[in-house]
């Protein structure tokens, strides 16, 4: 189902946690609302449930307004941030409970609610659970009978609010990959919400930026990290050196290859990959020096300095794989010279 | 766990000082009687109708105080309105009141002269005063706070997003509160309900103003304990009082029976 939101504003009070915004989902995509906390995200999934109603504007589901639905005819399935699972029920019970409160004439005989519920127990692959209650699992298990919960009505919109926000660093990797597997098979819309940009551009193949209640840009996950459209959504998605000609960080620019004439803005963004590092002769007169170096694994980070910038950056994160920074053969306080390969510009 | 032989032993002094002493005492009372003698006072047709009244007004008024309980419980976790401090603090006056003043309030308003009292009798030909009817009205008045009081911690700490769930999955608003909210609550209102009725079983001073008293009709079982000590009859009071007791005792062990399986069903250990 296709979803469409056309000047959306909420208040809370004096806050406005939404203004004016509009955006269009397409059917069976995969989309990301990514933000810091407090910009909004999480009410506007609310919002298109129907669990918050919007001060102004609409939703479109499939192109009816359902802006006046309540929640439980809107036909979408939720995932709460703390799961929202039935304590008193055990896990059988949680995910057979939208087929039994189906009103009569809809609701599936006892056997065949049944055979659903194990089928889809069976997709999460927590079967063997069925006989438990929610406080006997873990937070891996508890979210994905959340999940199964909400899949059995067979909802046209799937909502996520957080969904890997409580669950330890190792869970939430496989449980991303887990994600995006269920949705190729599923193929059933899907917004989930996150304010960490990694898993964002892991698991979604559209990303909405949020930021203080507006949509900063939609994209692609490559778009929006090769392209993005202003100075915050460059900063919060990846690593981003930024170097502000104001500043006297004009030392840096100059050293790396740029001039004031080839400038395109007031505030350079450089992401550490576009920084490229050769050793410098010994009578160089590049000012940069190498002050020290960390592993992150396939990459090496690389702090540089350079003591000519005053009042500015005077440190520099460029980053490479392992084998270039072998090959460059440097040690700390080494002279280098630096090489911007790509900068984005912003006012 | 530290501290667990103080701890026990404490709480060991303290049930012999304060409640085995006593309660034996009155087992020992009692066993000055003969079997036969027991059996005789216990099976008096006055007696047993006591009982019944005690035990049937305690139960109708604790389920009544029950359902009353748990709206106002409701009312004052869910909704914030003015005034809501204040009704909060009403709720404990009845544990404050010296119950004789409860009764003979309770009585002036519903006796037939008494206003309520008198606009029951003229619209609906109900008395209250005087009758078994008024027991359960000052027991309900003496139960309520029970109730209100075990019920509103449960139902702050209720994870209100469950709610939002069960909508989300098409649960209407009276599904959602059958299914959801009132199993959650359950054990707490058992408890809340077997509180109230334990109360109104042992209660005295604000039945005695507004029951009447007629043998046979509202004459509850603790009015006749003092009426046989002030007569001096030391061992028929402790026999009527010792079985009592073990009445109380297996009623409000069989409640727990019955929260024990609350909590069970429910998955709360």
């Amino acid at each position: 189902m296709s979803i469409l939101l056309s000047n959306i504003s909420k208040n809370f009070g004096q806050f406005a946690a939404l203004h004016n915004v509009n955006l269009e989902i397409p059917e069976g995509e995969l989309v990301a609302l990514l933000g810091p906390s407090g910009c909004g995200k999480t009410t506007l999934l609310r919002i298109i449930a129907g669990l918050e109603a919007p001060d102004q504007g609409q939703v479109l589901l499939n192109g009816e307004d359902k802006t006046a639905e309540h929640v439980s005819h809107r036909g979408i399935g939720f995932v709460f941030q703390h799961y929202a699972l039935f304590r008193h029920m055990t896990v059988f019970d949680n995910v057979a409970f939208g087929l039994r409160v189906k009103p009569k004439k809809e609701r599936p005989s006892e056997a065949v609610i049944a055979k659903k519920v194990q089928s889809l127990l069976d997709l999460v692959q927590l079967g063997w659970l069925a006989d438990r209650f929610p406080d006997q699992l873990s937070g891996g298990q508890r979210q994905r009978i959340a999940l199964a919960r909400a899949l059995a009505v067979e909802p046209n919109v799937l909502l996520l609010d957080e969904p890997f926000g409580a669950l330890d660093a190792s869970v939430r990797k496989d449980l991303r990959q887990w994600l995006r597997n269920l949705h190729q098979e599923l193929h059933v819309t899907s917004i989930f919400v996150t304010h960490d940009q990694e898993e964002a551009m892991e698991v979604a193949s559209q990303v909405v930026v949020l930021n203080q209640g507006q949509i900063e840009q939609q994209g692609a996950p490559a778009e929006i990290y090769d392209h993005p459209a202003n100075a915050f959504v460059s900063k919060f998605i990846g690593q981003t050196n930024i170097l502000n000609v104001e500043q006297n960080d004009m030392a840096w620019l100059v050293s790396a290859g740029i001039s004031a004439d080839n400038r395109h803005g007031a505030v350079a963004h450089v992401r550490p990959h576009n920084i490229d590092l050769q050793k410098a002769s010994i009578n160089s007169d590049s000012p940069v020096l190498l002050k020290d170096w960390q592993h992150l694994g396939a990459t090496i980070r690389i702090e540089l300095f350079n003591p000519q910038v005053k009042g500015g950056n005077s440190c520099l994160f460029a980053e490479m794989p392992n084998e270039r920074f072998k090959q460059l053969n440097l040690n700390r306080g080494d002279k280098v010279v630096v090489n911007i390969k790509q900068a984005h510009w912003f006012n | 766990m530290p501290g667990f032989k103080p701890a026990l032993s404490f709480t060991l002094i303290y049930l012999v000082l304060i409640v085995l002493i006593p309660l034996s005492t009155l087992v020992f009372k009692s066993l000055q009687l003969n079997f036969d003698d027991y059996l005789a006072i216990i099976t008096n047709q006055r007696i047993i109708a006591s009982f019944r009244v005690s035990f049937l007004t305690s139960f109708i008024a604790s389920i009544v105080a029950g359902i009353f309980g748990f709206i106002i419980a409701w009312v004052l976790v869910r909704y914030s309105f003015s005034g809501k401090r204040l009704l909060d603090a009403v709720i404990d006056l009845p544990f404050a009141l010296p119950t004789a003043v409860a009764g003979v309030v309770l009585a002036t308003i519903y006796q037939p002269s008494g206003f309520l009292g008198r606009w029951l009798m003229d619209n609906f030909g109900i008395k209250v005063a005087y009758t078994p009817l008024g027991i359960v009205v000052a027991l309900i008045f003496i139960g309520i706070p029970f109730v209100v009081r075990t019920v509103e911690p449960v139902l702050q700490e209720f994870d209100t997003t469950m709610e939002e769930a069960a909508s989300s999955l098409g649960a209407s608003r009276l599904v959602t509160f059958n299914k959801v909210i009132f199993p959650n609550i359950f054990p707490a209102l058992l408890t809340g309900i077997s509180l109230a009725f334990a109360r109104g079983v042992g209660e005295y001073g604000s039945v005695i103003f507004i029951a009447g008293n007629l043998p046979y009709i509202s004459e509850i079982v603790p009015l006749l304990i003092i009426t046989k000590l002030e007569q001096y009859d030391y061992a028929g009071a402790t026999a009527i009082a010792l079985t009592m007791l073990v009445i109380s005792f297996v009623l409000l062990l069989l409640i727990n029976l019955l929260q024990l399986w609350a909590r069970r069903r429910s998955g709360q250990n």
